[in-house]
């Protein structure tokens, strides 16, 4: 037998199959523990972290010696006595990998650089005792001028040397300007999407524990990988001394690719004390300190012919970024690969604020781009009175329209046409304004998704014991994703093993590395090196079984070797696997594998995920309060290895995509450089009232050429287009076209008919 | 949160000696704003005296033929007793349009009407915040004032009252019964129990320190339509921006009570004496109501990012009156 022949499973597939989470009792039981709830050897003390009450200065004073009196107070630190760490360095690393790994240093000058920044520390024997002690810091400041708004600040834009991710700050194909020009029918318009905070269910929180030279870090990571550089970086210690555990964690959004202040002085303050820290931050200070999206200024322009066909395409982005860590939303990427036109323009332009970096927040790119670039989209179907799938599918593009190579697969058109007919869209009236129910307009909108499909390098380790029992391990994570049920599901496919048979062990960085939870390649990625690591099992098995004398297989040809249904078969002999095992590798066999970041497939074809959203709204007309009635979400992202969890999947992102459309907005002030509303009860994201019926559907379409299972990445797609899709219905109910988003009741209300309740006594 | 004491006061007469010991000292009953506000040390109370064990948690019929609602009855079990839903239905909506579940089922009469204010420069300590430090400054003013007041605000201040709870006690003409330290017991008119801020907006209220809430007093049912309707930002968990209690009662054509009161636009449940009035004797129309809208929000004053509070408020007077004259 080849090494190269995969050893098939024609019993029970798992993958597909709408498997119910295996780690959903233990969190349902609060038995599962994340990372503020691990308990340690010797007895825990709590940090609490003072920020900064101005967004730019230095401090002139602080006056630590109340909070240092205070009873069960054990450490005060400041940037007077915080151990040294490296300096944080240029704005911009020299290689994208670094933005994950440099070090991020704590307390460790008397400058300010945006507000809430940590600026003490006080270490308590209890929360409160910390908490309260902070409160007696005293702090004078040197109070310096910042920049803050965005808009008032546009002089200072500037061209990055590259977007997140490495994508090209640019891109210029054909003569957009004179295409432009020329042109009879056009859009010219200017979106603006706002600050935005992820806010994950689980705050940022970590306990670390020193054991001699190797500490180790319960946190709430998406990526350990980045965490440990990240911690040893800022250390100064081999990151084979940082161990990290990530079991459990609740949401991260992006929010938690990178390490953060609490991580940093947990680590820093349990090596002064010799005693285990534990810090959260709280649900205000996760608005300065968590990162979020920038507020950006999008500039769409469209040309097309009388028939709706597009002649250009120009998407200019303006996105604040902060002074001191330059962060590139890669918001205009997607406009080159979604439709086709000759002439075309995607740029991207920063102005550096004194506020805290952005960071990567679910769909980055996609996520504010699309809100702007779909609506136009609709703008443009309005004016020249052509439906808004019609017009989209007249601009289906044959090739990736910018890199000219071919799509690995791309159902876009079939998600819009098999939406359109689940959905109603015939009933829609292509007159806004039209429909109306009692006090209610009605409106149906309509967007595309589009969202890379990406393939990170990742390892895994595989071992079977005497008992057939099965461990998975890999320092992957479990976001809420439902990535343990998945790879059990890819083990159980590969050995023909009951699921209840597989133990997957994640989140702890002594495990094989892997890409982690982000860019919605989780599953791809684990996955692949999963499933490479059960066919080296396989074989190893195999040879075992071959070579043991008292083996049934023993000197068969290996040639059809199949594991089903429990079973190893070799030609018509067959064994139950657990007393194969028992009887030629009593001590267990385990194996790995590894799969390569996509190389060859990515450069050769334009690989994506699609869909479409659906959206019907109701507007009241006496108070222009916007509530969703139903929404159908339509996705094209390969093979769907568990319907269930993908739905969900898909199901928040679209509730993302309601929120970012109705509600979320971080305000800045632009007087004192803070995020006014920063808390749950006036930052706003949808409740379960705003969120009626969501439905979703899965065209499936294995892509050969994405990994080895066909599938796509699906955790950020369904945020993409979402809220434009909402914007369009808006739009389609009222007439009004919001361009500033979110679309509250304030910015619809002037452009409602005046004609209010009328005095009615039937 | 700065260190505190704690008394349970199983009598009225320990609570109120608890509150009389201390100068600083805060009842606490639900504590679902009070120990937000103790964690962020805008209230920071030396002594905590907890009220939840005062027998003050029945809803009893008064002589005059009204309702006498304990201080401790919860909002839920306020929202769902049956006279107030079939007696005084825009308290019971109005109730179940604040907050959430949880927080309602914690959440106390008395407490309720004692709620401070949303605003988020009150929330930050490092704000300039009249209210919570007098002398300071209004960050609102001139700052993100999108849920502030446009009616009886000055330059001082200009937060709302969060309530949806007192917006209806208060069309409903309620009065809030209280007792001092020295066992003197008297009723305040609820439209007098929250302060307009003028140039001292720390002071909310007339209650003397250690004055507790004991009950909220509703007068007999008054013929009419009740609605409250409450406009926000999502369907479900946020304050409002306008909100509408009316009660409008026609006879024929005519209208015969009418009554509103605004939420949202100040620092205290509003009400328009000549803006009802000129509701009464006329036919059910549109522009009546118009009329009505119009002179409530006369005197309105917008701070930019609430101007839209101003039209929005006069349209949602309009709905809650046409559809609170509906009849059949």
């Amino acid at each position: 037998m080849s090494n190269s022949t995969p050893m098939a499973n024609t019993g029970k597939t798992w993958i597909g199959q709408p498997v119910d989470r295996v780690d959903g009792a233990l969190k349902v039981t609060g038995q599962a523990v994340y990372a503020y709830e691990h308990r340690a050897d010797d007895p825990v003390a709590y940090g609490y972290i003072l920020g900064a009450g101005i967004a730019r200065g230095r401090i002139s004073a602080i006056d630590t010696a109340q909070a240092e009196a205070m009873p069960g107070v054990l450490r005060v630190m400041t940037h007077k006595n915080a151990p040294a760490q490296p300096a944080f360095g240029p704005a911009v690393t020299p290689a994208v990998r670094e933005v994950f790994t440099r070090p991020r240093p704590v307390l460790s000058t008397d400058r300010v650089r945006y507000y809430d920044e940590p600026v003490a520390l006080v270490v308590a024997e209890t929360f409160e005792a910390a908490r309260g002690a902070a409160g007696l810091i005293a702090i004078e400041y040197e109070d310096e001028r910042g920049a803050y708004d965005l808009s008032r600040h546009l002089a200072d834009a500037y061209a990055p040397q590259r977007t997140n991710a490495g994508f090209q700050t640019d891109s210029l194909v054909g003569d957009f300007e004179a295409a432009f020009a020329d042109s009879d029918v056009k859009v010219d318009t200017i979106y603006t999407t706002p600050y935005e905070h992820h806010n994950p269910m689980e705050p940022h929180a970590t306990l670390a524990a020193w054991s001699g030279d190797e500490v180790t870090i319960y946190t709430s990571a998406q990526t350990l990988a980045n965490f440990q550089a990240g911690i040893a970086n800022t250390l100064q210690i081999p990151p084979d001394e940082v161990h990290l555990v990530s079991r459990f964690i609740g949401g991260g959004f992006g929010s938690k690719l990178i390490v953060h202040a609490d991580t940093i002085l947990a680590a820093l303050a349990a090596r002064e004390l010799q005693r285990p820290v534990k810090i959260a931050l709280t649900r205000q200070q996760m608005f300065a300190n968590a990162g979020h999206r920038a507020k950006m200024i999008q500039s769409v322009r469209l040309s097309a012919d009388r028939d709706g066909k597009l002649t250009g395409i120009a998407h200019d982005v303006c996105s604040a970024t902060s002074r001191f860590e330059e962060f590139c939303e890669q918001t205009a990427v997607f406009a080159r690969s979604l439709y086709a036109a000759p002439n075309r323009i995607t740029r991207h332009r920063l102005v550096g604020l004194d506020t805290n970096r952005g960071e990567w927040m679910r769909s980055p790119g996609e996520a504010p781009g699309m809100l702007a670039f779909e609506c136009a989209m609709d703008e443009l179907a309005d004016q020249i009175g052509n439906d808004p799938i019609e017009l989209r599918i007249r601009n289906e593009p044959e090739v990736d329209p910018e890199r000219n190579v071919p799509f690995s697969t791309r159902n876009l058109v079939a998600c819009m046409q098999e939406g359109a007919r689940r959905f109603g869209w015939e009933q829609r009236q292509a007159k806004p304004g039209t429909v109306r129910e009692g006090r209610k307009l009605i409106g149906l909108g309509m967007a595309a998704a589009i969202r890379p499909n990406y393939l990170g390098a990742s390892a895994a380790r595989i071992g079977i014991d005497g008992n057939g029992r099965v461990k998975v391990e890999l320092d992957m994570t479990d976001i809420g994703t439902g990535t343990y049920t998945i790879l059990a599901q890819i083990a159980a496919t590969s050995l023909g093993l009951p699921l209840s048979a597989i133990d997957v062990q994640l989140g702890d960085s002594h495990f094989p590395r892997t890409a982690g939870s982000g860019g919605s390649w989780g599953a791809a990625s684990a996955g692949s090196a999963v499933h490479n690591a059960c066919e080296a099992l396989k074989q190893k098995i195999a040879k075992v079984a071959q070579e043991v004398r008292g083996s049934p297989f023993f000197g068969l040809n290996l040639d059809g070797t199949e594991f089903r249904n429990g079973e190893i078969r070799i030609g018509d002999r067959s064994e139950n696997l657990a007393n194969l095992i028992k009887r030629v590798a009593p001590q267990g066999l385990d194996a790995r594998g590894a799969v390569e970041a996509a190389g060859e497939n990515y450069r050769n074809y334009s690989q994506h995920a699609y869909g479409a959203h659906f959206v019907e709204i109701e507007v009241d007309m006496d108070t222009a309060e916007i509530r969703i009635r139903r929404m159908l979400s339509v996705i094209g992202a390969g093979r769907i290895l568990n319907p269930k969890t993908a739905r969900s999947q898909i199901i928040g992102g679209m509730v993302w995509g309601i929120g970012a459309a109705l509600m979320e907005e971080s305000v800045l002030d632009p007087r004192y450089g803070h995020f006014v509303n920063h808390d749950l009860a006036e930052y706003h994201v949808p409740v379960n009232a705003d969120v009626p019926d969501l439905d979703v559907v899965f065209l499936e379409e294995p892509d050969s050429n994405a990994n080895v299972f066909g599938s796509k990445g699906i955790g950020e797609l369904g945020v993409c287009g979402a809220g434009a899709a909402v914007a369009n219905a808006i739009f389609n109910a009222t007439g009004v076209r919001v361009r500033e988003f979110p679309i509250t009741l304030d910015k619809v209300l002037p452009g409602l008919p005046i004609q209010i309740s009328r005095a009615n006594r039937s | 949160m700065k260190p505190f004491t704690y008394q349970r006061a199983g009598e009225l007469r320990e609570a109120l000696a608890g509150a009389a010991g201390t100068p600083s000292a805060k009842f606490i009953s639900g504590g679902t704003n009070l120990l937000d506000l103790m964690k962020l040390e805008i209230e920071r109370p030396a002594h905590l005296v907890d009220i939840n064990h005062l027998p003050f948690s029945g809803i009893e019929e008064t002589a005059e033929g009204g309702l006498r609602i304990g201080a401790q009855v919860r909002n839920s079990t306020l929202a769902a007793d049956p006279r107030i839903r079939s007696d005084y239905p825009v308290l019971a909506q109005a109730l179940l349009a604040g907050a959430s579940a949880q927080i309602r089922n914690k959440a106390s009469t008395g407490g309720n009407l004692l709620q401070r204010t949303r605003c988020y420069y009150f929330y930050d300590r490092n704000m300039p915040c009249n209210k919570r430090k007098p002398g300071s400054g209004c960050a609102a003013l001139h700052g993100f004032n999108r849920m502030h007041a446009v009616l009886g605000s000055s330059e001082a201040c200009i937060a709302v009252h969060p309530s949806d709870m007192a917006v209806a006690m208060t069309v409903l003409d309620a009065s809030v019964e209280t007792i001092d330290t020295e066992r003197v017991t008297r009723q305040i008119p609820i439209g007098d129990l929250h302060r307009l801020p003028g140039t001292t907006p720390d002071i909310e209220t007339p209650l003397k320190l250690g004055e507790m809430i004991t009950a909220v007093i509703l007068p007999p049912v008054q013929p009419g339509r009740h609605i409250y309707r409450k406009v926000r930002d999502r369907a479900s968990y946020a304050f409002a921006l306008v909100s509408v209690a009316a009660i409008v009662d026609v006879a024929g054509e005519t209208i015969t009570g009418a009554r509103f009161a605004l939420g949202g636009v100040a620092a205290k449940p509003w009400r328009t004496p000549e803006a009802e009035a000129i509701l009464l004797g006329e036919k059910v129309s549109t522009e009546v109501f118009q009329r009505a809208a119009e002179i409530a929000l006369a005197n309105a004053i917008g701070r930019g990012g609430n101007d839209f509070k101003i039209p929005l408020a006069k349209r949602t007077i309009q709905h809650a009156l046409a559809v609170a004259s509906q009849r059949g």
